[in-house]
């Protein structure tokens, strides 16, 4: 890799592969240092994208748009904890000319390893050209060239779509920014709190609130292909899971039962969803056609069996029972069957999540306070990443490096969402309108 | 006159102070004002009518049975509770209830929703083996989203930890 010759780049990616763990001894990585949030940053420039000509947008002009879109790219990178981008206000500006065609020898005279340029460029048919450029300072050469064709109003996406070609680029890993969040917008005072179901972009942008608070809405959940999200609402006065499809805002009740049913979650496929019902007072795990049709029973303990996640390959199955007397984690087949516990040591597990790469599960560990970790499918390796009061309710980040959970305040039941990567490094919260909870991150989008 | 006015309306505001700190979170219709033939319903002990939750109140030890951490058993003390609430649905036959179950804060989401279901589940269970009709009685859970007692303490997670019975009207 032409990469690893750059002074500053290279002594980056070490840091980088620390920070990963990749190749660290097992021994190193049992327990997290939350008090140690030394990391080097590689230092990347990002000048306004430039315009051949500006052009009027809907979403204004081209040379608005560039400076905007470099602004979103600044703040994607800053977020992932790994970079320190220098923003347009920090470095000088560029032509058109110049996007193909750097200006090593200045640029080499700043701190910056690395260097993101581009343009934005208005086509005849009503839609834009982003090209997204990305150059290894001191080697004075290209690591990677993306371009979009976008709707002015998607101005972000190709933002969103160029910081992750630079963070895949530049880590190996899979990128993340270009996806969606749905989460539980609450506000109002702890003993009647009000929850809406809402969305928003990976980094807090187009959030808009779904439902309007009259009914609890609870557990949210994306379709992999975004066009539905599958949640939980005391519409009826009772909880029950809907499927509430985006573009038409209509619903329905995923079964006919008059039975309570709980803690949604869609097949990675998107073609089946996973649900929990009680009857009599008695929860198991269920799997019915996203399009509707007869349920399948897949668990039948006398205990609280709930919170199921499917693996990225669709054939097992992650929950949480109390049939041992605590909570703790379970996996079986996606028909059922092969039941086996994977969590010990102490403690109560909730809330398991199977991470997108398929290689470790996200959990709630309660013992004394609520903290989110990872552990293997076999049920090894067990890592707590957070230690607050009450983090719970884990979700991944599209490229399962990074896990988004909600905090609550001791007291005051406020509630918020936060993240961290699996290092347990880079904890910060989301800005959200009100406060938040149940968050679920969906896959990059299509 | 205004030498007894003023204690008449002290006691009336303590007796409504009392009932607010037992009311239970939805409040009676309002009279909808239309002339109704049918005669209003005696009242009974301190004003309330027959089959109403106010009545219910009044006439058993209470609308509530409480748990341990993660536990939905019924105990001997909550026994004595639902006997009595089990004693005034014998003598109000057309009264129904729901049982709402309810979970403290220190537990996850998913889990409490159905644990409050099972307490529910638990209490209804009890009131129909001393004869209460399951048809007279609904279940719903609430999980950790009402809490009655909003500190974060021992204190108040144990009165959250709780199955209320409502009378439906």
């Amino acid at each position: 890799m032409a990469i690893t010759a750059s002074k500053h780049i290279k002594s980056w990616l070490v840091a980088f592969t620390i920070l990963t763990g990749l190749t660290m001894p097992a021994q190193a990585q049992l327990t997290v240092d939350v008090e140690n949030t030394a990391a080097d940053e590689l230092t990347i420039a990002v000048p306004g994208l430039s315009t051949p000509q500006s052009a009027e947008t809907p979403a204004g002009t081209t040379a608005e748009l560039g400076n905007k879109i470099s602004d979103v790219i600044v703040s994607n990178l800053r977020s992932s904890g790994l970079f320190k981008p220098l923003g347009r206000n920090q470095v000088r500006g560029i032509s058109f000319a110049e996007v193909t065609a750097p200006q090593f020898p200045y640029w080499n005279g700043t701190s910056a390893s690395a260097l993101i340029q581009g343009f934005v460029r208005s086509n005849g048919d009503g839609k834009l050209t982003v090209g997204c450029y990305l150059y290894d300072v001191a080697l004075e050469t290209e690591l990677t060239r993306t371009g979009f064709v976008v709707d002015p109003g998607d101005w972000r996406r190709a933002a969103h779509k160029c910081a992750d070609s630079i963070y895949s680029r530049l880590t190996g890993e899979s990128p993340f920014f270009d996806s969606r969040i749905a989460y539980i917008a609450e506000t109002g005072p702890k003993g009647n709190r009000r929850k809406r179901l809402a969305i928003m972009d990976s980094d807090g942008a187009n959030h808009r609130f779904i439902t309007n608070g009259q009914a609890t809405a609870l557990t949210p959940r994306f379709s992999p292909d975004y066009k539905r999200i599958v949640y939980l609402s005391f519409l009826d006065g009772n909880p029950r899971i809907y499927v509430y499809e985006i573009g038409t805002g209509r619903q329905t009740l995923i079964t006919q039962s008059t039975n309570p049913t709980f803690a949604p979650r869609w097949s990675p496929d998107g073609k089946t969803i996973l649900y929990s019902m009680a009857i009599a007072g008695n929860t198991d795990i269920y799997k019915v056609s996203a399009q509707g049709g007869k349920p399948t029973r897949l668990t039948s303990s006398p205990g609280i069996d709930i919170g199921g996640s499917f693996s990225p390959d669709g054939s097992r199955i992650v929950f949480e029972s109390d049939r041992s007397g605590s909570q703790q984690l379970y996996v079986m087949s996606a028909n059922g069957g092969n039941e086996r516990r994977i969590s010990f040591g102490g403690g109560r597990f909730a809330t398991p999540e199977w991470s997108p790469r398929g290689d470790l599960i996200a959990f709630t560990k309660m013992a004394g306070n609520f903290r989110v970790g990872v552990m293997t499918p076999s049920g090894g390796g067990q890592r707590l990443l957070t230690n607050s009061w009450q983090d719970e309710a884990p979700t991944w980040a599209p490229n399962g490096r990074i896990i988004q959970f909600f905090r609550t305040t001791r007291g005051s039941g406020k509630t918020g969402i936060w993240q961290v990567d699996l290092t347990g490094r880079n904890e910060r919260q989301l800005p959200t309108p009100v406060n938040g909870s149940d968050p679920a991150w969906g896959p990059l989008l299509p | 006159m205004l030498k007894y006015a003023t204690p008449l309306l002290i006691t009336a505001s303590l007796v409504l102070a009392g009932c607010a700190k037992k009311a239970p979170d939805e409040l009676p219709p309002a009279p909808t004002g239309t002339s109704d033939p049918v005669a209003p319903p005696a009242p009974t002990g301190p004003g309330y009518a027959p089959g109403s939750q106010g009545d219910f109140l009044a006439n058993t030890m209470s609308d509530r049975i409480l748990f341990d951490t993660d536990r939905y058993n019924v105990d001997s003390q909550d026994q004595v509770v639902l006997q009595s609430q089990a004693q005034w649905l014998a003598q109000n036959p057309n009264a129904r209830i729901t049982v709402e179950g309810h979970a403290d804060e220190r537990g996850t989401r998913d889990y409490n929703l159905a644990l409050g279901e099972r307490r529910a589940n638990a209490a209804k269970n009890y009131l129909a083996s001393l004869g209460v009709s399951p048809t007279r009685m609904t279940t719903v859970s609430y999980g950790k989203e009402r809490p009655d007692a909003l500190g974060s303490n021992e204190a108040a997670w144990a009165q959250n930890r709780r199955a209320v019975s409502i009378v439906v009207q």
